[in-house]
């Protein structure tokens, strides 16, 4: 890796790691998942082998996303406290699309859109467990009644359309917003990243640099 | 059951085209089941069992003429039997025959996610193509007389097919063959509606003044359908809806949510892609760079100078 010496660790490898496993398992439950959605995406299925297994498979990269994300809940859950500057970066959203910056406030380590990705997930992947479970045929086809079933099946289905749309935004966000991905891949952003986008996270660090910076623990 | 018929469905589950239907000219056709006329004997659970080679586990005695218990992969007729006390206070045994009711708009096809696995034919028999399903338990979700039974052997969903492989040369169900009393009746729709009229009749003038036939219209009508000494009661007979309609909830999941996900998720993709022609992406420039290098610059200085 060609991490220039004045770059700032943006995300551990840890946290890489743990993302990009959620990732991918996200990515393996909405193929799957879409496939029994809509007749459009029934074909979906045979990435897994035949519709019978992404019947099979599915519940089991649920039950991996929800270990996976409790190791993101623990590992990011304070930097996604929201605060005032969300509130007046939240405001000034149009400015944001619009990559009219110098009228965007300053923010910390993440901004609002970014926290509201992660409580979006923090709710939606255990309601997505839950009544997944209840609806996991195999093992749980008796464990309730059959509304039960049906309140739940509706529930996993509006939830896992939700989750979807909160994916797009935040991979288009990270494709959008240059060396992102980079942060999340190698896991280092450059000063000017830091001070373009997130000038009080990059002030913290700046003052603190001498320390060796530990992203997860500045609040 | 079997792909015998393939070329007169009416429905096809999990299906935008329309299936194929050109030998759809079939009389309509029903199963009346009798009430007032069955003896319980359970020669319609043995003919089924014996026309379908099914063979299910030996289960344990529940303190009921029920045998099985329950419906099940394996069963797909079952006598049921509910004691009831009438206004006069007199017993009256209440045997059902249950198991599918062929609904003209079935909650099992509408939730179906698998290409094919459940077929309508244009005889109204609503049947499962097995190596089509794949045994995600939906179907139990949308019928709205708890019918399908998945299999924990080989995780597929199993009903009553009406003998579709018979109905289409021309026999009847089994069950209707071994029936002794002539309580269970099989032809066409009319005909059978025609026939349940006279029974109703004649019940009716033997004092069942609720006499009725089942044929519940929130379902578009049944292909097996009952005659009730109580037809205002539906439920008296071991649990049998009294208005029997696809659940509000599997209407919503099966109905406008659909079209609208799909909306969504690729309204979202299209709207990302058009802003990254528009607005672009958000590139740190080179005086951005700068910029932080001399911020740091400066705060390392005054951090000396202040040690």
């Amino acid at each position: 890796m060609t991490r220039p010496q004045r770059a700032f660790t943006r995300y551990t490898t840890a946290n890489r790691v743990n993302h990009w496993i959620n990732a991918g398992l996200f990515l393996l439950l909405v193929l799957s998942g879409l496939s029994f959605f809509h007749p459009y995406f029934f074909f979906l299925s045979n990435l897994f082998g035949s519709g019978q297994w992404a019947r099979a498979a599915h519940p089991w990269f649920g039950v991996g996303l929800l270990v996976s994300w409790i190791g993101m809940f623990v590992q990011f859950w304070r930097n996604n406290f929201f605060n005032r500057d969300d509130a007046a970066w939240s405001k000034a959203i149009v400015s944001v699309v619009k990559n009219d910056d110098e009228h965007v406030p300053p923010v910390g380590r993440n901004n609002s859109g970014q926290k509201a990705v992660f409580w979006a997930m923090t709710l939606l992947i255990p309601t997505l467990f839950v009544s997944g479970l209840l609806i996991w045929q195999v093992y749980f086809g008796e464990a309730t009644s059959i509304p039960v079933q049906r309140v739940a099946v509706l529930v996993h289905s509006l939830a896992a359309i939700t989750a979807i749309l909160v994916w797009i935004v935040h991979v288009y966000a990270a494709i959008w917003i240059r060396g992102s991905v980079r942060s999340m891949t190698q896991g280092y952003v450059t000063p000017g990243w830091a001070w373009h986008h997130h000038r009080k996270w990059f002030y913290q660090l700046a003052s603190g640099q001498r320390v060796k910076t530990e992203p997860r623990k500045n609040p | 059951m079997s792909d015998l018929q393939s070329q007169d469905y009416v429905r096809r589950s999990a299906t935008t085209i329309t299936p194929p239907a050109a030998r759809s000219h079939e009389d309509q056709v029903a199963k009346l089941i009798d009430v007032s006329r069955c003896i319980g004997c359970k020669a319609c659970q043995s003919a089924c069992m014996e026309w379908n080679d099914l063979r299910p586990e030996i289960g344990h005695f529940e303190g009921s003429y029920e045998n099985p218990a329950d419906l099940g992969p394996s069963v797909w007729t079952l006598m049921k039997f509910a004691e009831y006390e009438n206004e006069q206070g007199n017993l009256e045994w209440l045997i059902r025959k249950d198991g599918c009711m062929h609904c003209e708009d079935p909650g099992c096809l509408k939730a179906c996610p698998a290409p094919g696995a459940i077929v309508q034919y244009a005889n109204g028999i609503v049947d499962f193509i097995s190596d089509k399903c794949i045994g995600c338990g939906y179907c139990v979700k949308g019928c709205p007389f708890d019918v399908p039974r998945i299999s924990k052997v080989d995780h597929k969903a199993y009903k009553c097919t009406l003998c579709s492989d018979r109905v289409s040369v021309g026999l009847e169900p089994a069950c209707v063959k071994a029936c002794p009393t002539g309580a269970i009746m099989f032809g066409s729709k009319t005909d059978m509606t025609d026939w349940a009229g006279e029974r109703i009749e004649d019940l009716k003038s033997r004092g069942f003044e609720k006499a009725g036939l089942y044929d519940p219209p929130e379902v578009g009508g049944t292909h097996v359908m009952y005659v009730l000494h109580h037809a205002d009661k539906p439920s008296l007979y071991s649990g049998l809806p009294d208005k029997p309609r696809i659940s509000p909830l599997v209407q919503v999941w099966k109905g406008a949510i659909k079209p609208l996900a799909v909306f969504g998720i690729a309204a979202a993709a299209v709207f990302g892609f058009f802003h990254w022609v528009t607005v672009g992406p958000n590139e740190v420039q080179e005086e951005d760079e700068l910029e932080a290098d001399r911020l740091l610059r400066e705060m390392k200085e005054e951090e000396e100078k202040s040690s």
